[in-house]
């Protein structure tokens, strides 16, 4: 390990809930890496079996109303969480990135324009939008990245230009350009690596997000219907809340903790380079 | 916030009123480039995929210049808009601006009672944690935070059915009043109320975490700063400083925190509304999908985009009458 990752690191071990959301990360992509192996059987196996409790044999966590295994299901909608998050995340982060940086560096009516369609975006609601673009163009895993990714780009771009703002007036930039470089290679050779670590904060919160957003769109009804995913399991379970618990309980944990491990992490993350969070 | 000098609030209001103009306009556009862009025949994005006589179809093409050019289309939504005219829902055989209307004042209720017990229990906790910083209490509002901020509102509101309406019995598990029984008074009234009790917990859980954070915050924040200090050099009480002094500084984050979290809330309130058979703008939202009913759809979208804007805007007049540094 090279110097700045070790001493990133060397801080971030120190931060207990931020090790606890590295630890729920790791077994989360564990889980989903794992799948074929981990789950006793095809998530989508229907059997005559419904409605098992939990605990019944061949059932550890029960069974659907169409005889599916619950635990199955559970172990193979990480995959779908996971991926989205991921991918969506991503995608807010490279629009969000590029956005940002030329709103800050040039400033001006790019940057007012900019300002005002974020703004806008802040306004209308990011899951109403969300369900009717997925209802019109469909529910399919990468249509889902998209969407959830083009509509989570605002925070990562505002953060980006704010700093790109302070940076454009520094110093080392003025010497950057007057040794001749192109604009935008001070923008992203000389300025994006002194900013990036806000923006891992912001896209490791951003996966949260994601994760959740694809959980409520499945709730919904408007996840891949071809993939088990938590939230698609949830909005079958929501028919069964009279008979079955375990139907929900088990999806909604798993939800719970890839959300809580992204957040914590992102926590962590921004203690342990944020020198002004630094305790003691 | 800028300083603001001696302008009157009349005029401050004003000026954020005239600002919002081309939010809306914005709005619109969104709506229109939606409407535009949904795959297949642009009418079916505002009819609905619901058979729809065919005199019907004819005349919203007419009306809405669909065989223009994009311009001419775009100015002509804007002025259907403008006239309050968002189309007809076939699904509910209501025209779509009075049914959302009508479904957003029943979510309105709800969310105005999340928001009032989620800032009451979320600035208690706060407070509790900002006392006694790294204490039991402290600790407890942290893992309430980081719980609200990551269990999916519709589970917990799953889960609420479960244990309270299916296990306990205590409170109904969903619907708005009770449909065998008809209460009057205030009967009535209490009926309504124990229908309200878990969709509410549900929605509040993010913002009680949101509001408690904020306020332990910004608590430690205002507790450290030199008045308190001079407060407390005057004798003052604890419990008086705090209160008076310190909550009084740490209400305006909370009240823009809040105001500006409204378009959060009303996704909340979908999925709430879906688990708890809320007759809201949520659960609208939810049937209209099903029943691919799209100018229900885009006018819960822009009906709601709007409610933001005016929610904001009521925000910035409210934290103009809380800062103690405008003057009128």
């Amino acid at each position: 390990m090279n110097g700045p990752v070790r001493d990133f690191w060397l801080q971030f071990r120190r931060n207990r809930l931020g090790m606890v959301g590295l630890a729920l990360v790791l077994l989360l992509a564990a889980v989903a890496l794992l799948a074929p192996v981990l789950a006793p059987v095809d998530p989508f196996r229907t059997s005559r079996q419904a409605l098992l409790p939990p605990m019944s044999p061949g059932f550890l966590l029960g069974s659907d109303h169409l005889g599916r295994d619950v635990l199955s299901g559970v172990i193979w909608g990480s995959r779908v969480s996971l991926l989205v998050g991921l991918a969506a995340a991503a995608t807010a982060t490279f629009i969000g990135i590029v956005v940002g940086a030329v709103s800050g560096f040039f400033g001006g009516w790019v940057d007012e324009l900019v300002m005002r369609v974020s703004e806008l975006f802040q306004i209308i609601p990011r899951f109403v939008l969300a369900l009717i673009v997925v209802s019109f163009f469909g529910s399919g895993l990468s249509n889902l990245i998209l969407v959830i990714g083009i509509l989570s780009w605002p925070q990562t771009a505002r953060i980006v230009r704010s700093q790109f703002l302070r940076h454009r007036a520094l110093p080392y930039v003025d010497s950057a350009r007057v040794l001749g470089m192109k604009p935008l290679r001070i923008m992203f050779a000389e300025i994006l690596p002194n900013v990036l670590a806000p923006v891992i904060v912001v896209a490791s919160l951003d996966i949260a997000q994601a994760i959740l957003m694809e959980a409520s769109l499945g709730f919904f009804g408007l996840g891949d219907p071809n993939l088990r995913s938590w939230g698609g399991m949830l909005n079958t379970a929501q028919g069964f809340v009279q008979r079955a618990w375990w139907m929900s309980v088990f999806p909604g944990i798993g939800i719970s903790l890839a959300v809580l491990g992204f957040n914590l992490l992102g926590d962590g993350i921004n203690e342990a380079t944020d020198p002004r969070l630094r305790e003691g | 916030m800028p300083n603001r000098g001696d302008k009157t609030l009349g005029r401050f209001a004003l000026g954020r009123l005239v600002n919002s103009i081309p939010l809306v306009l914005g709005v619109i556009v969104v709506n229109f480039l939606l409407v535009s862009f949904a795959p297949g025949d642009p009418v079916t994005a505002l009819i609905g995929d619901f058979p729809a006589p065919p005199e019907y179809v004819e005349r919203v093409r007419e009306q809405f210049g669909l065989d223009q050019p994009v311009h001419e289309r775009l100015v002509r939504y804007v002025v259907n808009v403008a006239r309050g005219d968002l189309g007809f829902s076939f699904a509910n055989r209501l025209p779509v601006l009075d049914l959302v209307l009508e479904r957003l004042g029943r979510t309105l209720v709800l969310m105005i009672v999340t928001v009032t017990f989620a800032t009451t229990v979320g600035v208690a906790l706060g407070v509790m944690a900002a006392r006694k910083p790294h204490s039991a209490a402290d600790a407890a509002a942290t893992g309430i935070a980081l719980a609200g901020y990551s269990i999916p509102v519709f589970w917990l509101g799953q889960i609420l059915v479960i244990v309270f309406a299916v296990w306990l019995g205590l409170f109904p598990a969903g619907g708005m009043r009770s449909v065998r029984v008809t209460y009057t008074g205030l009967a009535a009234l209490l009926d309504r109320a124990r229908h309200m009790v878990l969709p509410m917990f549900a929605l509040s859980f993010r913002y009680i975490a949101i509001t408690t954070r904020l306020t332990r915050s910004s608590l430690l924040e205002v507790m450290n700063s030199d008045y308190i200090l001079a407060a407390r050099a005057r004798g003052i009480s604890e419990r008086r400083v705090l209160w008076e002094h310190g909550l009084r500084a740490a209400a305006l984050p909370i009240i823009t925190v809040i105001g500006y979290s409204f378009a959060f809330i009303v996704a909340g309130s979908a999925l709430v509304e879906t688990v708890f058979g809320w007759p809201g703008v949520g659960r609208l939202m939810y049937d209209s999908i099903f029943t691919r009913d799209y100018p229900v759809m885009l006018g819960i979208l822009l009906v709601v985009s709007l409610s933001v804007i005016v929610v904001n805007l009521l925000t910035d007049i409210a934290y103009a009458l809380f800062d103690p540094r405008v003057r009128y």
